[in-house]
């Protein structure tokens, strides 16, 4: 096939690859997204080649490898259709007997299954795991049907039918309208509705626009966005060119970050595979829209999410922000008026045009609508991307699909929204993942992190932790947000060094409030959201660790010492063979004592005391009583 | 270029548009603090002293009277209880890093701020950018630049450059509020050797 010319041509190519495709025949689908791939993805594949050889069934079965299925904890994962039987953790050596046994004789591999840990029960079918059962994949849902590297993959499932119906069947102003109906918000953080955002960029005088696609994805543990644009990138690059039709623009970028190799890589290679087809360059399907995109290697700061700072480093400058107004939609790349979506945004625009503004506002709340892709992380058992309508109660997302907390520890905060974000502690766990909800309960939607906590976890050194990174990625541009952060996190740091004094929450909410007020762009805005969301929730914390030079979550090194209980301490020896800084002395059958000069407070004693005897005890914001090393 | 009605601190201001709000106040000798702006200079936006309360479509909103264009019926307010809070605490950040410079002691007087309400940090430098970009605006040699982000920013000469523009130049050493900028001159100033004056011939054949 050459380049298609027409919405007919396509249809009858998109007929032609159907035709080709028996849905009734076996068809063995690997999960090839990073996360995958870092577990075995790559040798499990080798393996499955050779075997479908080996075992003569090149003829009698498909094989497809696919982007990220979200269910990152379990890869590598084996789907075989048309059933749908689902396997997980996969391992080059479990090939043989996949296919000896499902694909020849359709019988069940009972040990590849999911297991659930709770009730012990055994899921054949990926639409059975409960990870899967309580989500609504409508953007997610084709990455584990198409091999991101095959457009005719992403035309069996209705690619570039949305182009198509745009180019030919709407004015740019009802692509716009529609957009506006279907009240889609930017899913990169701020939420600012989508189709009023073309509008500015449409609206604005000037021959030459851009559309931007950002792909500068950074908050520590978040990769919807790669996971989309791996897996699919012909819908990132179909939404993208519908909005590039509604707003004007015959040019459109693409900002990866460096960090994103595969998601460089499919994307290079869908825009190879468009281009062949002319579904990229110029007249595409011979509706007379010129459109070209190149793709820009960011360099890996994390303000280059902030769009003025994008478009900045995309120029060739610093990544660093500009003042708004001007706004990028009057004057944005090389001054021309320019519209940024993050990838998520792009990738919902097919669906908003296939299945029109009332499905598409159907789904959600009153003022979120749609789904919204999370990425689910931290101390929950279900490690993975999630997608649930707008709406979806936060405690669902990390107990009906995530599972709950592992090793039977109490849940204790999840972080939403990024290092801008905020934790929000058991109570507000019925808080609706909505825009307005989660900013209304002190935290935020932002691109889509979701970091689980559990009792282990201390929230001042959460705090710190989050304030670090954002004193790294600051551009340092502005005083308030270089220095704020700067001295916010010193305030931290002390108290998790037990140094923290009377009059320092004030002081923080001073400098938060100096911070927030008067810094230039969303990341100084926000930056002391992590502070100001767990003093909200977890004020005690931070009143324990000033007053008491206490960690209540026993997580601050410098504030816990390790004890051996003379009660329960046998002399058994466990814990001195295992202290890297031979801390603890003792001898056979007499009580051990830990030396807290030397302790490092690696917890290596208290893990490797025995669960019968359970003799090392934490202790914080109280004295180290004085054992002797007497007989047990 | 049409006119623009806007009110700086209840009085009544008529300016054309795509002027500051900056220089709306001053054209009406509202004068409201900064440190990084400079006539000759584009805005910047990095001192943030500058903060002022603006109300418009509504709500109300801090933004930087430097950066931001006038719009349309602003009311602008220069001082309030929470702007004179953020402006002190901006100048004991800054009094960390510059304890002896004038103008920003002689803000701090104003403001109350306290010279020593944070550890201070001996890198004399407030990064309002002033040398930097008359530099690059004016001079257009890009000899004194930013390195790093975050905590870590910081001025510094690109001796290459330094060696061939600075010797006889220099005019950004007045632009400075500290003196951070001779300090980073003088150390760079050690890895440079003047130049060296033109040679009369070549030296080598006799020539």
């Amino acid at each position: 096939m050459s380049r298609i010319n027409s919405p007919a041509e396509l249809e009858s190519f998109r007929k032609e690859i159907l035709s080709q495709r028996d849905p009734d025949k076996p068809c063995i689908t690997l999960c090839s997204g990073s996360a995958c791939l870092a577990t075995g993805s790559g040798k499990v594949f080798a393996a499955l080649e050779q075997e479908i050889e080996k075992q003569g069934i090149t003829a009698e079965v498909s094989f497809r490898t696919t982007g990220c299925h979200g269910f990152c904890e379990q890869g590598p994962i084996v789907v075989i259709y048309p059933q749908g039987i689902c396997y997980l953790k996969v391992q080059p050596e479990d090939i043989a007997e996949i296919i000896s046994a499902t694909i020849k004789e359709q019988k069940i591999v009972e040990r590849l299954l999911y297991v659930d840990p709770n009730t012990g029960e055994k899921s054949s079918l990926e639409e059975d795991i409960p990870f899967y059962k309580h989500q609504q994949r409508l953007v997610l849902g084709a990455n584990r049907k198409i091999d991101p590297k095959s457009l005719e993959d992403y035309l069996a499932v209705e690619g570039y039918q949305a182009l198509a119906k745009t180019l030919f069947e709407m004015t740019p102003e009802q692509v716009v309208g529609e957009v506006k109906d279907a009240k889609l918000r930017g899913r990169g953080g701020a939420g600012f509705p989508s189709g009023v955002k073309w509008d500015f960029a449409r609206n604005a005088p000037g021959d030459q626009k851009y559309v931007v696609v950002n792909c500068d994805e950074g908050d520590p543990g978040a990769y919807m966005d790669r996971s989309v644009m791996e897996g699919n990138p012909f819908a990132v690059l179909e939404g993208l060119m519908i909005g590039a039709y509604a707003i004007g623009a015959n040019e459109g970028y693409v900002y990866v970050r460096q960090e994103y190799p595969l998601a460089v890589s499919n994307l290079a290679i869908a825009i190879e595979k468009a281009e062949k087809y002319g579904l990229l360059g110029k007249d595409i399907l011979g509706s007379g829209f010129d459109f070209t995109v190149k793709v820009h290697r960011g360099a890996g700061a994390f303000i280059c999410g902030e769009e003025t700072s994008l478009l900045n480093s995309l120029e060739g400058k610093p990544g660093e922000p500009n003042a708004r107004p001007p706004f990028p939609a009057t004057k944005g790349l090389w001054g021309k008026p320019t519209n940024i979506n993050n990838v998520e945004t792009w990738a919902n625009i097919p669906l908003v045009i296939n299945k029109g503004a009332d499905f598409f506002s159907a789904i959600g709340t009153e003022n979120s609508k749609g789904t919204k892709i999370f990425s689910l992380v931290g101390k929950v058992n279900n490690t993975g991307l999630v997608e649930v309508p707008m709406g979806a109660s936060l405690r669902d997302i990390i107990f009906k699909i995530g599972g709950g907390v592992p090793d039977g520890k109490q849940f204790k905060a999840v972080q939403t929204g990024g290092p801008s974000g905020g934790c929000l502690p058991e109570n507000l766990l019925d808080t609706k993942v909505d825009f307005d909800e989660l900013t209304k309960a002190g935290a935020m939607m932002g691109s889509g992190g979701m970091i689980v906590m559990d009792e282990d976890t201390c929230l001042v050194d959460i705090a710190r932790y989050f304030l670090e990174f954002l004193s790294d990625e600051s551009c340092g541009k502005c005083t308030p947000c270089r220095e704020g952060i700067r001295q916010m996190l010193k305030i931290l740091t002390n108290m998790t060094n037990g140094l923290g004094q009377e009059g320092d929450i004030e002081l923080l909410q001073e400098l938060a409030e100096t911070t927030k007020g008067s810094s230039m762009c969303a990341l100084g805005k926000t930056a002391p959201n992590p502070v100001l969301s767990t003093l909200k929730h977890f004020r005690h914390e931070y009143e324990a660790h000033i007053n008491h030079q206490k960690c209540p979550a026993l997580a601050c090194k410098e504030l816990i010492a390790f004890y051996i209980d003379p009660d329960k301490c046998k002399g058994c020896g466990a814990c001195l063979r295992k202290c890297p800084a031979d801390a603890i002395t003792g001898e056979k059958k007499k009580i051990h004592v830990v030396d807290q000069g030397k302790c490092t407070r690696c917890k290596g004693c208290f893990e490797a005391c025995p669960a019968a005897f359970d003799a090392v005890r934490i202790l914080s914001g109280e004295p180290v009583p004085v054992a002797v090393p007497e007989e047990v | 270029m049409s006119e623009i009605s806007l009110q700086v601190d209840g009085k009544q201001v008529t300016v054309e548009e795509g002027m500051t709000i900056l220089q709306a106040a001053r054209s009406v000798g509202v004068a409201i603090p900064t440190l990084c702006d400079h006539e000759k200079l584009a805005p910047y936006g990095a001192c943030r002293l500058c903060t002022v309360e603006a109300d418009a479509h509504g709500r109300t909103n801090l933004i930087a009277a430097c950066q931001h264009p006038v719009e349309k019926d602003l009311v602008i307010r220069t001082r309030t209880e929470q702007l004179d809070r953020i402006r002190k605490v901006l100048l004991e950040q800054m009094l960390a890093h510059a304890p002896d410079s004038e103008q920003i002691v002689a803000l701090a007087q104003i403001y109350g701020a306290d010279p020593n309400r944070f550890e201070k940090d001996a890198n004399f430098c407030i990064l309002c950018g002033l040398c930097v970009r008359y530099c690059a605006e004016i001079k257009q040699k890009h000899a004194v630049g930013f390195f790093d982000r975050g905590a870590k920013r910081e001025i510094n000469f690109i001796p290459e450059i330094a060696v061939r523009e600075c010797w006889d130049c220099k005019e950004c050493f007045p632009l400075c509020p500290t003196s951070a900028l001779q300090a980073a001159y003088v150390l760079t100033e050690a890895l440079m050797s003047p130049p060296e004056p033109v040679a009369k011939g070549c030296g080598g054949c006799g020539g």
